[in-house]
């Protein structure tokens, strides 16, 4: 078996590969299904339903989907340059305690903020919580060649501990009856709803205004040129003058902080506090998101929504036929194997021959 | 400090430090095995999980223990079959190709496990392999067989990377594949062979997490371990013997932690020795990182003609 490049790529053949991927691995997940002894065609049907099928499927969608939007932006970005983080479920922790930290434990007697001075500062304290952590990987695959994907994922295991630890200790909610939890934020820092009566929240706004500004940045800044070519080919691009360490060090905390961001906003727009099972694993979802999207910050938004109505979906469909929600994983996972594999057909041929 | 001369004077200690060790001395050596050959594998997670949760489902259905394994085994050849195909086959990413099977072995076996047990808290138990007691040698007549396999493995996976053509073939695919081609080596076929017998043994390493520590099948049951494995290949300096030495050195730490944790007059949060091994395995990658002499080959995909 070997692979030819193929001379050109139609635009078309690049936008059907990712849905007819999609397609397929629905089409083999139905295996699944008849495993588990449900209708394949009702299930897909109450899954479509209870992802996409009403205003109230679209809200819970749409609220699931912010901060994979985010997560999402936060790997495109670092995967651009070839930093490959997979720290963001630990940068979204890191971000969302930051967040709590300035947004709930600030306050008492004689010192009082504004919520027009503290809402920025807390996003900013959660934005530099989660750059920080993937500042250290990010210089020490950079200084020392440490491979970026174990240190990162190594670091979650160490936020999560550090964050339970806290809710253990410090940041406790003494009125949360034992359960580790953190304090709240002030109400006044909270983000309003989008939709009256459902759970979707002005973070969608921030979450897209933030693709759009990655977007804008890899199309019109020099930053956005350098992280390309650092992508690209790093030693082509330190040839060409292009400063390497420092676009590794801005895409880091560029990545960093959208994953942080993502943490503080499903605080302030959902949770209002911290606990350990605030991510169900969005870190790692957004990995997915930024390779069906194809690295590209507004497809993006168009993958969150799909995973999260597929996730959302998954819970209706599963109260109904009783199929195990883990076939939402399934999906994902494999839709992200499959279009890799269509993507790369799209770029090559395949020659059956020695 | 007596508590610690206290905890290292009881055999028990030790015993725990080798049952903590043998996953990771599996794993290691089966990450060992894909990154010699210049491939990174880290579907070792999801392969563990995989392998935890098949071997488990095959001995609860009938069969004995070590055909248990052997299901193990196989899951992880499976899944390394499709880490081959997308990576040496089709050339994609190796870091991408191989988070994808970790979602995607993890996600399977946790739908398995609720198709095959769908109203059930308490996951349901086996019989696991029993100690050696047999054995005339202390604290490893604690152990199940399979940790005897776990250190028998070590200088056999040596020898035959050091000492056969085989291994020599495997190495210089990792090392200069144009100049193994040359030669003869079928670059894709030996990259092949080395992640499917790799993948293999990390799908034993996650069964003995059920046919052997435990009797049963957990959410969450691997819990990083695969990650410590792949840190611990570097800490190795890619060598067998050194594996098993990282290995060792990572349970012992393990098995402190969880003592002193337990030893009553804790000052810290238990979760700062829960870190211990996490914070240890960085420190080890940043000490080690001057000097390693990675594979050159490693994560650059071969295509025959290319250059």
């Amino acid at each position: 078996m070997r692979l030819e490049r193929r001379h050109e790529t139609s635009r078309m053949a690049l936008v059907l590969a990712p849905i007819g991927a999609v397609v397929f691995t629905m089409a083999v997940s139905a295996l699944l299904v008849l495993w588990a002894g449900a209708p394949v065609g009702r299930t897909y049907a109450l899954l479509l339903q209870g992802g996409f099928g009403s205003v109230f499927a679209w809200s819970e969608t749409l609220t699931r989907a912010i901060p994979l939007i985010l997560t999402g932006l936060a790997a495109t970005v670092a995967f651009k340059a070839r930093l490959f983080n997979i720290g963001a479920e630990g940068q979204l922790y890191a971000g969302a305690l930051a967040a709590v930290a300035v947004g709930g434990m600030h306050g008492g007697t004689g010192f009082e903020l504004s919520p027009w001075l503290l809402f920025p500062l807390m996003m900013l304290a959660a934005a530099v919580a989660g750059a920080l952590m993937l500042l250290g990987p990010a210089l020490m695959k950079n200084k020392l060649g440490v491979d970026e994907v174990v240190t990162t994922l190594l670091i979650n295991f160490i936020v999560l501990l550090g964050v339970s630890a806290l809710l253990d200790g410090p940041m406790k909610d003494p009125s949360a009856m034992g359960w580790p939890q953190s304090v709240s934020l002030q109400s006044d820092l909270e983000l309003g709803k989008l939709i009256a009566q459902t759970r979707v929240h002005t973070g969608l706004l921030w979450a897209v205004s933030l693709a759009v500004m990655v977007w804008a940045v890899f199309k019109y800044t020099v930053l956005g040129f350098d992280i390309r070519a650092v992508g690209a080919n790093t030693r082509a691009a330190a040839f060409a003058g292009v400063p390497v360490t420092r676009t590794v060090v801005m895409v880091a905390l560029l990545s960093g902080a959208l994953a942080g961001l993502a943490g503080a906003i499903e605080v302030a727009g959902r949770t209002s506090y911290v606990t350990l099972d605030m991510s169900p694993g969005y870190g790692y979802t957004g990995i997915v998101i930024a390779m069906l999207a194809g690295l590209h910050p507004l497809g993006v938004i168009a993958a969150a929504v799909f995973v999260a109505g597929v996730l959302v979906g998954a819970d209706t469909m599963s109260r109904a036929v009783g199929v195990p929600t883990y076939i939402a994983d399934v999906i994902v996972a494999a839709s992200l194997i499959a279009v890799l594999v269509a993507t790369l057909l799209t770029q090559y041929r395949v020659r059956m021959k020695k | 400090m007596t508590d610690f001369l206290d905890i290292l004077a009881n055999p028990a200690f030790w015993v725990a430090v080798l049952r903590i060790a043998t996953p990771l001395i599996l794993g290691t050596l089966g990450v060992l095995l894909c990154e010699r050959a210049g491939v990174l594998n880290l579907g070792i997670e999801g392969i563990m999980v995989a392998g935890a949760f098949t071997g488990w489902l095959a001995v609860y259905a009938g069969a004995p223990l070590w055909v248990g394994v052997g299901v193990a085994a196989l899951t992880g050849m499976v899944f390394g079959l499709l880490h081959a195909f997308l990576t040496v086959g089709l050339a994609l990413s190796q870091h991408v190709s191989g988070l994808g099977i970790t979602l995607l072995a993890t996600a399977l076996s946790y739908f398995g496990y609720r198709v095959s047990f769908p109203k059930v808290n308490t996951p349901p138990t086996i019989t696991p392999f029993a100690p050696m007691d047999w054995l005339p040698v202390p604290i490893l007549n604690a152990q199940t067989a399979l940790t005897l396999f776990a250190l028998l493995l070590v200088p056999m996976v040596g020898w035959v990377l050091y000492r056969t053509p085989l291994g020599l073939a495997l190495r210089m695919v990792g090392e200069n594949p144009q100049a193994a081609e040359s030669q003869g080596v079928s670059v894709a076929a030996t990259r092949t062979g080395a992640i499917v017998a790799g993948s293999a043994l990390m799908g034993v390493a996650g069964s003995f997490l059920t046919l052997s520590a435990f009797n049963a099948f957990f959410f969450n049951m691997v819990n990083g371990r695969g990650w410590i494995c792949v840190a611990l290949v570097v800490f190795a300096s890619w060598r067998p013997g050194k594996a098993l030495i990282g290995a060792l050195l990572f349970a012992f730490f393990d098995a402190l932690q969880l003592r002193l944790q337990q030893s009553g007059d804790a000052v810290l949060p238990y979760q700062l020795y829960l870190m211990l091994p996490y914070l240890l395995s960085i420190l080890a990658l940043v000490l080690v990182a001057r000097k390693a002499s990675y594979p050159q080959a490693l994560m650059k995909p071969y295509r025959k003609g290319e250059r």
